[in-house]
């Protein structure tokens, strides 16, 4: 299983979601993708975007103004 | 993943595009590539003002005129720009360079980008004909992959959709 990073630090709506879909287009089912963004309502969209894709949201933290999340591709 | 764009119990979303300045272009570019996205089967119309939103060269003006509730950032506070104001010479050109830098500044995507990852995740472009016939424009003006058709052509996958939005 592959791990593949994603900054999206800096991007706001709908930059996030859109980058992390095009990454995990990419990658192979198991694989993880940790991505690290800026946008405080990305928290909220990467839960709605796995939710509806099916990916796993397999965590998800921030460390000051940082919020990371970690998905697995479905 | 499973690649629900072949499934027939896919989700759908159509959007009629109505509006081509540069601020009533983020709506319908934003919810479409979002939905497109997450697997979302998106049709976009482009009718009226929004059909030249599909020219190779896109020019995007944006006033506030018109929009007396449109406050910018400035110093801290934010600064509203009256309609008398709004209708001086230069004033609409200084609020849409305003507008563009800010949207730089807070990494925004431009519509540009938006367009190119709509057209990537295979978002159905369809002008409208009447609107082509009516203010002259051309197909060769308009950026490849877009379907030519009319209020027939929307309605019929309208009634297909999970959701239809009029923007």
């Amino acid at each position: 299983m592959a791990t593949a990073t994603l900054n999206a630090e800096g991007l706001n709506c709908p930059l996030p979601i859109l980058r992390a879909k095009k990454m995990l287009k990419t990658l192979n089912a198991g694989d993880i993708l940790e991505i690290s963004a800026t946008d405080p309502g990305s928290v909220a969209d990467f839960s709605a975007f796995c939710n509806q894709t099916g990916n796993e949201l397999l965590s998800s933290s921030s460390e000051g103004n940082i919020y990371k999340f970690e998905i697995k591709r479905s | 993943m499973p690649d629900t764009n072949k499934l027939d119990n896919a989700k759908s979303m159509s959007i009629i595009v109505t509006k081509g300045s540069l601020d009533w272009a983020y709506p319908p570019f934003i919810l479409a590539t979002t939905a497109a996205a997450m697997d979302v089967n998106v049709t976009m119309f482009f009718t009226f003002y929004g059909l030249p939103l599909l020219k190779k060269e896109l020019d995007m003006k944006f006033t506030s005129l018109g929009n007396p509730a449109m406050e910018m950032p400035m110093m801290g506070g934010h600064m509203a720009m009256p309609n008398l104001l709004s209708v001086m010479p230069g004033v609409g050109g200084m609020a849409g360079k305003m507008m563009k830098n800010l949207m730089a500044k807070k990494g925004v995507a431009s519509i540009e980008e938006l367009r190119e990852a709509a057209v990537e995740s295979d978002v159905r472009l369809i002008a409208c004909q009447m609107t082509l016939d009516l203010f002259e424009y051309s197909t060769d003006d308009m950026i490849d992959g877009v379907e030519l058709g009319g209020a027939a052509t929307y309605i019929e996958g309208a009634l297909k959709s999970d959701i239809n939005l009029f923007i």
